[in-house]
């Protein structure tokens, strides 16, 4: 493994080798019969632009933050830190930074509708000054939070006794603002006395602070919020790091993270009628390069490609990406399995990664006639969509993710599964892996593993009909649907992925 | 150790609350500086207070922003400009924190104590503090440092400002879009300080590089700047170097840039000499009235007039009228309010013959558009044509509009036409008024909304100012008062504020013969809403009125009032009769 840095750096000239994935670290590990709360379920993972940081949301409304550990003997410079190559012997290892509260549970009483506290996405902005700041969204509102280290002081020295003031309050101190206040009422003339006094009243002196420690603070900055009837499934920041666009099933929206009470609707695909309504918006992300380009996805399982140059609302796409079907394979299910659960922009702009129920795929813009690389994820659960349609599994939404370098893609399954998959050309790299300690175990075990349910706690409380949960399937192995893996995050330098099971994070390393 | 003397001891708070754990203590506190400062003296300010300000870096975003304001005019407290310099520190701080707002108004602040200090200081201290912010390890220092150039540069020596001119240059190519955005917004500003010669070479090349940015964002702000920047060059420069630019900005793939461009054409125009704007800016101008995005075609059709106004008649006739005949058929409503809001201005400009000719056709399809807006907007502005081409030829037009606006199934297109009555009456004359006009204002005050009703009082009231009292006795106090005998009292109420507007505009005479009997008619009412109203109106009736009215007519009523059943009756009944003894006495 040592040298899988290297690996990576001349995978593009000869054929790749296959990663073999690690375990590094887990946080929030059940232990066994513990029991999930609800509230703790991870729903949303988000690794900063530079890869120091890493935040998830959960769906009691939390926002947790891990700050990269392996890289702090190196504070210098921040342009140097930038430029600087790690060690390829490394591998990123993340600690608990901090932990805020950023939805809580609300209630719209002109519409009657409860709204969750749930994260439904993450995304990190530019940060300055040494505070991190990042967006957060659940179904209707967005919010811009503020990281920052603060300072716990001391004050002493004061010119007035706060012990004797504490001492007789709240007299005394009801005295001390009335005072004040009647100072402030005839501040001209008093203080045209003190003009006198040329040396200044000696007997007054500024308070002395020390510092005692430094503590992170987290501060909503802004609220953005009625822009969206229907539910928020995405935010994404511009580059030009002066905007960015939330999208609902039915509307994208523009704002200026500066401002929270205005935004501007780029995109509605809302039917006059809305009986008329067959395609939804699923996802929705800007170019990593041009200010001007986003994508969006669809429950149809095409993907538009916009450029907000040529029209205010930008209802026709400047290219649509779709793949047709093959005739005669119809079912009852196509609709709904090729609707796509996630897009992403590779680092480099010129390629799309999308999600639908069995696969992913990978576009280039440049070519729309069809994806230049198809994976099956889960192709042996197609037999099963009558099964996963009766548990409405089949609507779970995945997730999936690039690899800094472009050569890689991830994204999860159920049985807390997720899978890599090389798209570098002539690559036949799949891996299956397993969120748990022991990430490759899967692989050995397939055709004998015993089963998953003696490794899953016995004592979980599960949402649904506990036997229709999972399924045998040729194998003899079973596939649990309510243990999914739907969000992960590929570092953005390093072969390092971040994924959701459940309630636990757990990172891997290659 | 804390023995204050007790007349420092308010002030002695107010220090102590600097650090308060209260965020409004904080604020107050920070917000009364000046008075803190002057009883430390300046000594003390320049040793202690401003170091200590210095380190209180990491408050909140509020308690900054008011430091950064105080700080802007905190040179009398530190000794006046020979020390301005110790406000530099604080300052140089809050430039670099992340706050948008708080990063603005440090740059104000400097900007306003730089241009106080001397010009040996300024070398010494701020030119240094400028290069600093332009080299921070933060994109925030450097977004700060470009709107502070044009104060260190002209008292800078000729070395010192090749320098400066450089590092402007390295901050219009960072790596991070919103440095280059600031050194795009803040450039005519510093432009503005350079010598013409580095302006047409250096600032030139700068302008070029950001006019070819790859983000939108910074384009948008080069164009923004390209009329304060062209006119600092000389009419050929600028005809030379700028006016390529904007053409080529017009014909921008992104519809913001063509956007930004028809907002400032017309500025540009001004900086360049008529020449060019008939070789490149008109054609420039029309392409973009017919631009294929509603925005910018609403932006250019705003300026329509203005535009006309610096061309010769032929030229508008010949090259802009026609796009203004297109415009008023657009597809988008918005832009058809935005051409009826100025097009009536362009009547004065091509004259007599050329608007009976070619813009009345406009304005009449104009005055039948189906979205309100656009209506209302023509009627607005119905003065200008009034004064070339009279009224009569639109009047036959205008009254359907006006008809149809009255009866607006919207409340707000119902205010507002009845807000442009007055001019209409002016414009119109009373003859037009009295036939087709008069029914109208009647019909609003009984109105089911409120606004309408109180608006159609108030309508009234300017009508009888206009036309005098003659004609409102005759035109307007017959349907009025007929009013009285509505079974619904919300427009016996409108009734009573009517007449309150009115007896002040109509005299002591008819107010006497003819409003009061209603008033203390309407107080045997069987409302009491109505009772309490009468009330109110007779109070405001009293000053309008003779005396000897007062005491025979106005005060038995409100007597009678007095023992009114109802609280509130008598409650204004009361308050009537004491303001009938204040006139009294004082008299």
């Amino acid at each position: 493994m040592n040298n899988g840095g290297a690996e990576a750096a001349v995978a593009p000239v000869g054929g790749p080798q296959p990663l073999e994935w690690k375990f590094s670290q887990v946080f929030g590990e059940r232990t066994a019969g513990e029991e999930i709360q609800d509230v703790d379920i991870i729903s949303a993972i988000e690794f900063n632009r530079t890869g120091d940081h890493l935040a998830t949301g959960d769906r009691g409304g939390r926002v947790v933050l891990f700050e990269r550990t392996d890289t702090q003997d190196h504070v210098g410079h921040r342009r140097d830190l930038e430029k600087m190559d790690y060690p390829i012997n490394r591998h990123p290892l993340f600690r608990y930074k901090t932990e805020f509260q950023s939805h809580e549970p609300e209630f719209d009483y002109l519409k009657s509708l409860e709204i969750e506290e749930k994260i439904n996405k993450i995304r990190w902005c530019q940060s300055a000054y040494g505070a991190l700041s990042l967006l957060s969204t659940n179904d209707k509102t967005i919010k811009f939070w503020k990281v920052q280290e603060k300072q716990v002081k001391k004050v002493c020295d004061l010119n007035v006794d706060s012990t004797k003031a504490m001492g007789n309050d709240p007299i005394v101190g009801s005295s001390i603002s009335t005072s004040s206040k009647q100072y402030m009422a005839n501040g001209g003339c008093t203080s045209n006395d003190f003009s006198l006094l040329s040396g200044g009243l000696p007997s007054l002196r500024l308070p002395m602070v020390t510092t005692l420690e430094t503590n992170l603070m987290a501060r909503c900055r802004r609220i953005y919020s009625h822009a969206h009837d229907y539910h928020i499934n995405s935010i994404s920041n511009n580059s030009d790091g002066e905007t960015f666009i939330s999208a609902d099933d039915l509307r994208i929206n523009l704002w200026n993270l500066e401002i929270s009470n205005q935004s501007f609707n780029i995109v509605d695909v809302k039917p006059a009628n809305m009986e008329d309504l067959t395609e939804v918006i699923t996802s929705a992300e800007f170019h990593p390069i041009h200010c001007n380009m986003l994508a969006y996805s669809s429950s149809k399982g095409s993907i538009r490609l916009i450029d907000m140059r040529q029209s205010a609302l930008c209802d026709t796409h400047s290219k649509l990406f779709e793949e047709q079907e093959a005739p005669g394979s119809r079912s009852f299910f196509t609709d709904i399995i090729a609707s796509i659960s996630d897009i992403k922009f590779a680092k480099d702009g010129r390629h799309i990664l999308s999600r639908d129920y069995l696969t992913l795929k990978l576009w280039d813009i440049n070519m729309d006639s069809g994806p230049v690389a198809t994976f099956q994820v889960h192709e042996y659960l197609r037999p099963k969509l009558c099964d996963l349609y009766e548990n409405d599994s089949i609507f779970d939404k995945f997730e999936c993710c690039l690899s800094g370098d472009g050569l890689r893609v991830a994204t999860g399954s159920y049985s807390n599964l997720f899978r890599v998959f090389g798209c570098s050309e002539g690559s036949k790299e799949a891996t299956t892996l397993e969120a748990n300690k022991n990430p490759m175990r899967r692989q050995g075990l397939t055709a004998s593993r015993p089963s998953r349910s003696l490794a899953s706690p016995s004592g979980v409380v599960r949402r649904g009909k506990g036997a229709d949960n999972s399924a045998v399937d040729a194998n003899g192995n079973t596939f649990d649907f309510t243990t999914k893996l739907l969000h992960l995050a590929w570092h953005p330098t390093e072969n390092s992925i971040a994924c959701a099971a459940s309630n636990s994070l757990y990172m891997y390393y290659a | 150790m804390s023995t204050v003397e007790a007349p420092l001891y308010p002030i002695a708070v107010l220090i102590d609350e600097l650090k308060n754990d209260d965020i409004q203590l904080r604020l107050d506190s920070i917000r009364r500086l000046s008075t803190i400062a002057r009883a430390l003296g300046e000594e003390r300010t320049r040793s202690e207070l401003i170091p200590f300000l210095s380190e209180n870096n990491d408050d909140d975003d509020e308690v900054l922003l008011a430091m950064a304001e105080e700080l802007g005019v905190f040179i009398p407290y530190v000794g006046g400009v020979e020390h301005a310099h110790v406000l530099l520190t604080p300052l140089e701080t809050l430039c670099t924190v992340e706050e948008t707002c708080v990063r603005d108004k440090a740059v104000e602040s400097l900007c306003k104590i730089g241009s106080q200090m001397r010009e040996n200081d300024l070398i010494e201290w701020f030119t240094p503090l400028v290069k600093r912010l332009a080299a921070g390890e933060w994109f925030t220092a450097r977004v700060s440092a470009c709107g502070l150039f044009h104060i260190a540069y002209p008292s800078a020596p000729e070395t010192l400002k090749t320098e400066l001119r450089s590092i402007y240059g390295q901050l219009c190519q960072d790596d991070m879009p919103m440095v280059r955005r600031s050194a795009a917004s803040n450039l005519w500003k510093f432009a503005g300080t350079v010598e013409s010669a580095h302006l047409k070479a250096d600032i030139m090349q700068m302008f070029e590089d950001l006019t070819q940015d790859d983000q939108d964002t910074v384009r948008l702000l080069a164009v923004e700047g390209c009329a304060a920047l062209g006119k600092l060059l000389e009419p050929q420069d600028c005809a030379a170097r700028i006016l390529p630019v904007i053409v080529t900005f017009s014909q921008d793939k992104s519809w913001r840039v063509r956007y930004m461009v028809a907002n400032q054409l017309y500025e540009l125009c001004e900086a360049v000499g008529p020449e060019p704007i008939r070789t490149d800016l008109l054609p420039a101008y029309v392409r973009l009235l017919r631009d294929n995005e509603a925005e910018v075609r609403i932006a250019a059709a705003g300026k329509v007039t203005k535009f006309c106004q610096i061309l010769s008649p032929e030229l508008a006739i010949q090259h802009i009228l026609p796009c203004v005949k297109e415009l008023s058929l657009d597809s988008s409503q918005h832009v058809r309010a935005a051409l009826a809001s100025v097009v009536m201005g362009m009547a004065p400009v091509l004259g007599k013959d050329a608007t009976i000719e070619q813009l009345l056709p406009i304005f009449l399809s104009l005055l039948k558009d189906e979205f309100p807006d656009v209506r209302l907007n023509i009627i607005s502005k119905l003065d200008q044509v009034n004064q070339v081409i009279g009224i009569d030829l639109l009047s036959q037009s205008l009254l359907p509009a006006i008809v149809e606006l009255a009866e607006d199934r919207h409340w707000r297109v119902r205010l507002a036409i009845i807000e442009y009555i007055p001019l209409l009456a002016n414009q119109l004359g009373v003859g037009f008024f009295d036939d087709k006009l008069g029914g109208l204002c009647m019909q609003w005050l009984q109105d089911k909304v409120y606004s309408i009703r109180d608006a159609a009082a108030n309508n009234l009231k300017r009508l009888a100012e206009e036309f005098g009292p003659d004609w409102a006795m005759q035109h307007i106090i017959p349907q009025v008062l007929e009013i009285a005998n509505d079974s619904h009292y919300l427009h016996r109420m409108t009734l009573l504020r009517a007449i309150s507007l009115l007896g002040p505009v109509l005299g002591s005479e008819i107010t006497r013969s003819k409003l009061l009997p209603v008033v203390v008619n309407a107080s045997k009412d069987r409302v009491p809403n109505i009772k309490f109203n009468v009330a109110k109106v007779l109070q405001s009736l009293i000053s309008v009125v003779d005396q000897s009215v007062v005491e025979k007519t106005i005060r038995p009523c409100l007597v009678e009032l007095s023992e009114d059943p109802d609280v509130d009756v008598r409650y204004f009944a009361v308050q009537g009769l004491q303001s009938i003894d204040q006139v009294t006495m004082s008299s």
